[in-house]
């Protein structure tokens, strides 16, 4: 009787729920997704081509600027592919202070991530409450490194400096304090009526789909695929930690929850067994003054926070600068799905499963 | 006195802002001052001391009905280019009709009202005081059978909604 | 002369001025209240503890540039909060705040005004509320707010009819519209109707969150999902009306379940001849105190609660508060005439 026209509606860059600058246009039926384009590109900042001009130890302070929120894991993931090039042999000290490093990072990651991802559901309390405890993350970087957010905080073949005396204690201080914190965020939301409605069923996504889409990290794991890099390919002292992978049953939004507040957990666990067994030794390898790989390429990955981070480099032999430098950023593949994913649901799940893919948009565009 | 000022005020303000409704290109405006008017109708009833229906007033027609003609208003696209009809002044016959018909009405009850005297309440004097209680007691006494016609006259209507819009479920 | 016109005027002019007040007020208490829940300071710059925060709250907003969009439809854009933010003022004129009082030798009572159907007049100027969103959204001619201004319609319309059902079961136990009265009636009952009408004042209390836009009902406005909902274009003084609404909107709310549920100005066991000691304390103060504790969990459930989805809105009003109002209205029907 009446026509009734879909709507298009550009939600972004500047909409307060895409994490930055992720710009989605939606076309929609009443408030129902018809279908999406997913625009991205507003961070470009060509982190790749200006790593091919810049010398080997440069390029680990470019790593910090990608994924923001967690730029230590960043510069191991870096270090590790550079020593996989040249066959260094890190200490076994650096390897468990990189350990360290890279859970305290995760647990850092994850508490913006549960602030921010509440947040957009509307329960504005926990991210306060998961900042507070990201605040004491970011002291024992600080006293670690200096900074606090962009911490360059990795040499290739080692760390910068030794950790600072009395910092594991004040690290295994935190784990006790982070403990009831997790308690505390999982009271607020968990069971929370509203949360499981919002929740629950909304953006299903299938173990096999979420392989094909080329999903990893918890979004893989919520929708069951047992796939941690850390487990599967050890790297820094993981061999030596250990953990269980959280896995999810529905591949909803609720398990991806789920799945990332269990890695709170297991992320303290593997901080305990790391502080507690730091070896006594160097805490850099042999590393040649001049850093200059031989001719070769070479791929690692190492378990994110956000999912699989993985660098590619190619090295010609001959110059102080990598030939290519290619990164496979987790957000980036992850948001691949967000097109499938909220097809079908409303403008409301549209904010929850971007905040459930967790992308940074720094890492998403380089 | 003074009740004879503000009855004429408040009809000229009726009858101004009736003209306003259906004068006004824009539809939205003319609902807005068809909600006007009801207010200012319901300011008429408590002039003529029946607060319940001045409030029921506000609450049906202005705060109820309008609204749904201003969603209508809003949502469905009204710059359809008119269909073709083979009579094209059919509108202004049919408007026509319907001014004569209702000026006879008036003038019928005007004649009707001058020859007869005013009838009385039918039925027992009331009982209860107050013109809430005394409206609910109109209409469970003697205008029970018309109430009750009323309210199945809106169940049909309501169900008959229903009907039409899951047809296509 | 003076019973007819100057001590009424003198009310309103009053009540008006306190209700700005408290208005202004109660933007400084959530966000203090919030704070406090999330372990922060909250204002703490401007006065001490941030006592002067809504002073310098209103002067920015009224210094800020007023922008009309230019496709905006001119006349209904400027309407808009103006319509949104009247109801929400006028609905204190039937509004109890005490008993009548002798003032200066004169019998006041501390209400504008006792009509006859108060109650109704309550629900019938809030549901002309809705103008303001509707229009609003409209008006704006931008994509977010006309989808903001639905989703607040839609909700109002329905919740509306939940409440309004929850009043009746509180008219059939008082028999009257008016407020004093009802009052009265649970001063004469001996008990409030809060705990002989559980039911209903659980559901006008679910009902009244959503009909004030609030957390987590608070969809209209949802930051995260239609930026700022139906006052996304709004900018300086119009935006500061419908920001005043809102919370003039929640005071009504607290006022009208304190003296529907909570026995308005009435003291705890107002019959019990032992608690007489606490009569020092005036009957407004009463009223004032448990129309705060409305408002302290109005903030309490927004700090804790994340938001509801539009559709479970709407399906927890049609299928559960509508549905059970009115098995409530009818069981309070039964019981009553068997009563009697």
């Amino acid at each position: 009787m009446f026509d009734t026209n879909e709507l298009v509606l550009n939600m972004g860059p500047q909409h307060p729920s895409t994490h930055g600058v992720l710009r989605v246009v939606l076309r929609l039926d009443g408030e129902k997704v018809v279908d999406s384009d997913v625009v991205i590109g507003y961070l470009h900042r060509g982190i790749e081509k200006l790593s091919e001009n810049r010398n080997w130890t440069q390029i680990i302070l470019l790593t910090d600027r990608m994924d923001y929120v967690a730029a230590a894991i960043n510069n191991v993931g870096y270090c590790e592919t550079v020593e996989k090039l040249m066959s260094l042999e890190v200490p076994r000290r650096a390897r468990y202070v990189r350990t360290i490093l890279c859970e305290l990072q995760r647990i850092a990651s994850h508490c913006l991530w549960v602030g921010t991802h509440a947040m957009d559901i509307g329960a504005m309390t926990v991210f306060l409450y998961a900042f507070r405890e990201r605040e004491l993350i970011l002291d024992l970087f600080e006293e670690f490194c200096g900074a606090r957010l962009t911490y360059n905080s990795m040499r290739i073949g080692g760390l910068p400096l030794d950790i600072p005396p009395g910092w594991d204690k004040k690290v295994l201080e935190f784990c006790k304090i982070m403990d009831s914190k997790i308690d505390e965020y999982e009271e607020l939301l968990t069971h929370n009526r509203i949360w499981l409605e919002r929740t629950r069923g909304i953006g299903v996504i299938s173990g096999p789909h979420a392989v094909a889409l080329g999903l990893s990290g918890p979004p893989l794991r919520g929708s069951g695929v047992p796939r941690d890099v850390r487990k599967d390919e050890p790297y820094a002292a993981y061999d030596e930690m250990q953990f269980d992978v959280p896995i999810g049953l529905a591949g909803d939004t609720y398990d991806r929850y789920l799945v990332r507040m269990e890695e709170f957990r297991q992320s303290l666990r593997i901080i305990r067994q790391g502080t507690e067994g730091i070896p006594e030794g160097p805490i850099v390898g042999k590393v040649p003054r001049l850093i200059k790989p031989p001719a070769g390429e070479t791929y690692h990955a190492i378990e994110s926070p956000k999912g699989e981070l993985g660098y590619f480099i190619v090295s010609d032999g001959k110059s102080t600068n990598p030939y290519r430098f290619r990164v496979r950023p987790p957000s980036f593949c992850n948001l691949q799905g967000l097109r499938t994913l909220i097809k079908g649901h409303l403008i409301a799940d549209v904010v929850a499963l971007i905040g459930s893919l967790d992308v940074v948009l720094g890492e998403v565009d380089r | 006195m003074g009740q004879a000022i503000a009855f004429y005020t408040l009809a000229a303000f009726i009858l101004g802002f009736a003209v306003l409704v259906v004068t006004t290109k824009d539809t939205v405006h003319s609902v807005l001052f068809l909600v006007l008017d009801f207010l200012f109708v319901a300011a008429l009833y408590v002039l003529l001391d029946a607060p319940f229906l001045a409030v029921i007033q506000v609450l049906v027609y202005a705060g109820g009905i309008v609204v749904l003609y201003l969603f209508v208003v809003m949502l469905v696209n009204l710059k359809r280019p008119p269909e073709a009809h083979h009579d094209p002044h059919r509108r202004t016959k049919l408007g026509l009709f319907l001014a004569v018909a209702v000026l006879l009405e008036l003038g019928a009850i005007a004649v009707y009202q001058t020859t007869r005297p005013v009838l009385s309440v039918p039925g027992a004097p009331m009982p209860v005081t107050g013109n809430t209680e005394q409206v609910g007691w109109l209409l469970y006494t003697s205008y029970l059978i018309p109430f009750e016609i009323a309210s199945m006259l809106l169940l049909v209507a309501m169900i008959g909604a229903i009907v039409l819009a899951k047809r296509e479920l | 002369m003076i019973d007819q016109f100057v001590i009424p005027l003198l009310k309103i002019v009053i009540v008006l001025n306190a209700t700005l007040v408290a208005v202004s007020y109660m933007v400084l208490l959530e966000r203090k209240v919030i704070a406090w829940a999330q372990s922060r300071l909250g204002p703490m710059r401007v006065g001490p503890y941030g006592i002067l925060q809504p002073v310098a709250d209103a002067v920015k907003l009224m210094i800020k540039e007023d922008i009309t969009p230019v496709r905006a439809d001119r006349w209904v854009f400027t309407a808009a909060p103006i319509i949104s933010m009247v109801p929400a003022l006028i609905v204190y004129a039937v509004i109890p705040f005490g008993p009548k009082v002798s003032l200066f030798g004169r019998q006041v009572s501390l209400s504008i005004t006792d009509v006859n159907v108060g109650l109704l007049y309550v629900v019938s100027v809030a549901s002309v509320g809705v103008y303001g969103i509707i229009l609003a959204g409209y008006a704006s001619n931008s994509k977010y707010p006309l989808l903001a201004s639905l989703r607040a319609s839609a909700q109002l319309i329905s919740y509306e009819v939940a409440v309004t059902l929850t009043l009746v079961s509180v008219v059939l136990m008082a028999g009257t519209l008016s407020m004093v009265s009802i009052v009265d009636a649970q001063y004469n009952g001996r008990v409030w109707f809060a705990f002989v009408q559980p039911v209903a004042f659980v559901v006008f209390f679910i009902g009244a969150l959503a009909e004030t836009n609030r957390a987590p009902f608070d969809m209209p406005e949802a930051e995260q999902e239609l930026t700022g909902g139906f006052h996304t274009e709004y900018s300086g003084m119009r935006f500061a009306l419908f920001f005043l609404a809102e919370y003039a909107n929640v005071i009504v709310a607290s006022s009208v379940a304190t003296t529907l549920f909570l026995g308005g100005w009435l003291r705890p066991f107002p019959n019990v001849a032992m608690l007489r000691f606490l009569g020092f304390i005036p009957s407004w103060t009463w009223f004032l105190i448990k129309s705060f504790v409305f408002l302290y969990i109005f903030i309490w459930v927004r700090a804790t609660l994340p938001r509801y989805r539009y559709d479970q809105l709407m399906r927890l009003g049609w299928k559960v508060l509508i549905p059970l109002a009115i098995a409530n209205l009818v069981v309070t029907g039964i019981v009553k005439v068997l009563l009697s």
